[in-house]
């Protein structure tokens, strides 16, 4: 167990990190992620308000309908990333990272100013559980009266799942097709086990339990980004590929100017995937070099399971952005070669 | 409950050492290869090369993370198990056999002495595990 945003959590469960990781992506993974944190806005100005300090456009959400976007700072860079989930016109949930909880927090209510909005910490109210994987719906179907194959990408219904009454959510971090269940915190235990039993867990094609170890190899291979690692308070939205998630002509806020600024005069730096070439795994906070200069670090650096390859992501100056390009990595002192290439390293069948 | 045979010695920082004649075969513990899971990657020194007691000789990594790995006998590798180049997960599956890791010309063989006994180094890991 380790200590993460507060939360005591499992890195592994006895299956292990590869095992976890492979089950996900050919069968299911069930990841308890009860950890997120959840801010509650109400009111006639939900909508203007959080369009105001997020930076993808919440006037596009129909209901039902979620979306990803960014806390923003002046400077255009991150305080966090969240999903934005329009429950109802007058009715939004931010869910955020469980380590930011706190400082969003603070940075939300600090910028309310007139807007009528109650703004609300409900993070202790929710447990939340993803489950992950080609598998996820036909073993979530039967426990829930939401008919989960009328759920598009990035859309939940209010419904239940075992009786209990919550959200489900096509969304997820793996790469994979998946639901996200929002539920009272109490209820936790009880899915958790409803859902392993169903999808025959212990069986060798059974929904496996995930920790975090095989959370972060899922996402990375992915190619999404982890807050604290590819994006925070120093990395600008353009810089970390995020720039879908800047909507600059949706009117003002937060990051607006700085963002369309630095989109003006362009980026000096840019965030890329790389894969190692030689023997040797790369790790975060490793230097990146081109020739014998130092160009950047690593900010996520591992194995990959699925892939079977050592990869990793990070920022480099734009002039070697370019998929191809050869850099060596300083694995505790011994210069390892690597080559830039394209994101996400894995992209699932449709 | 963690694997320790009778037969071998032990260090604090979780390795194994088996004394075959003037040489000494050295691996991780099992306790060692169950808190680090699954091991994909295992770095080691070269035959020729030598070691002070307690100097880092080489790593082990796991998806999550990095671990040196320390020789607890001082002396020249006289060779090393390549097979773990291609085969690290022997190091999960039989860290005591086919997952060894160095066999070094032991240069003061006195120093086995000082290491914990199976008995010992079960205590130590109860220990370190509560």
């Amino acid at each position: 167990m380790v200590d993460f945003g507060g939360w005591d959590m499992p890195v592994q469960y006895p299956a292990g990190t590869i095992e976890e990781h492979l089950r996900t992506r050919t069968h299911a993974g069930l990841f308890d992620v009860s950890h997120m944190g959840e801010i509650d806005v109400r009111g006639s100005d939900a909508i203007a308000f959080v369009n105001r300090v997020t930076s993808n456009d919440v006037t596009k959400l129909v209901d039902g309908q979620a979306q990803y976007s960014a806390l923003t700072t002046p400077e255009g860079t991150v305080i966090d990333d969240l999903l934005v989930y329009r429950l109802a016109e007058d009715h939004l949930l931010l869910v955020v990272n469980a380590g930011t909880t706190e400082k969003d927090w603070e940075w939300i209510k600090s910028h309310h100013s007139g807007e009528s909005v109650d703004l609300r910490n409900a993070s202790a109210e929710y447990c939340q559980l993803a489950l992950q994987g080609p598998d996820a719906e036909s073993i979530l179907q039967p426990l829930t009266d939401v008919p989960l194959s009328e759920i598009k990408y990035y859309h939940f219904r209010p419904g239940t799942v075992d009786g209990v009454s919550g959200i489900v959510s096509r969304t997820g971090y793996t790469g994979e097709d998946g639901f996200e269940v929002y539920a009272p915190a109490d209820r936790a235990e009880q899915l958790w086990n409803k859902i392993l039993d169903a999808g025959k867990t212990g069986t060798p094609t059974g929904v496996l339990p995930c920790g975090l170890a095989a959370r972060n190899t899922l996402r990375l291979e992915a190619g999404l980004a982890l807050y604290g690692h590819e994006i925070d308070e120093t990395t600008t939205l353009l810089e970390a590929n995020l720039g879908w998630i800047a909507k600059l002509d949706k009117g003002d806020f937060i990051g607006r100017e700085a963002l369309a600024q630095q989109k003006q005069a362009g980026i000096t730096r840019r965030l890329v995937g790389f894969e190692v070439t030689e023997r040797g795994i790369a790790r975060d906070e490793q230097e990146v070099l081109v020739g014998d200069q130092k160009v950047g670090k690593v900010t996520s650096g591992s194995p990959a399971p699925f892939l079977k390859k050592n990869i990793g992501m990070a920022y480099v100056p734009v002039e070697y952005a370019t998929v191809g390009q050869e850099i060596k990595i300083d694995v505790r002192g011994r210069l390892v070669g690597a080559q830039i290439v394209k994101t996400p390293f894995y992209k699932r069948a449709k | 409950m963690a694997n320790v045979p009778e037969d071998l010695h032990y260090s604090k920082d979780h390795e194994w050492v088996r004394v075959d004649g003037d040489e000494a075969i050295i691996g991780i513990t099992d306790y060692a290869q169950n808190s680090l899971g699954d091991v994909v990657y295992v770095e080691l020194p070269k035959a020729g090369d030598e070691f002070s007691a307690s100097e880092s000789f080489g790593s082990v990594e796991s998806v999550k993370a990095v671990s040196e790995i320390f020789t607890p006998i001082s002396g020249t590798v006289s060779s090393i198990n390549e097979s773990l180049a291609d085969e690290p997960e022997k190091v999960n599956s039989d860290p005591y056999g086919e997952g060894w890791m160095v066999r070094l010309r032991m240069s003061n063989r006195g120093e086995v002495d000082s290491l914990l006994t199976a008995a010992e180094y079960e205590d130590f890991t109860k220990a370190e595990s509560e």
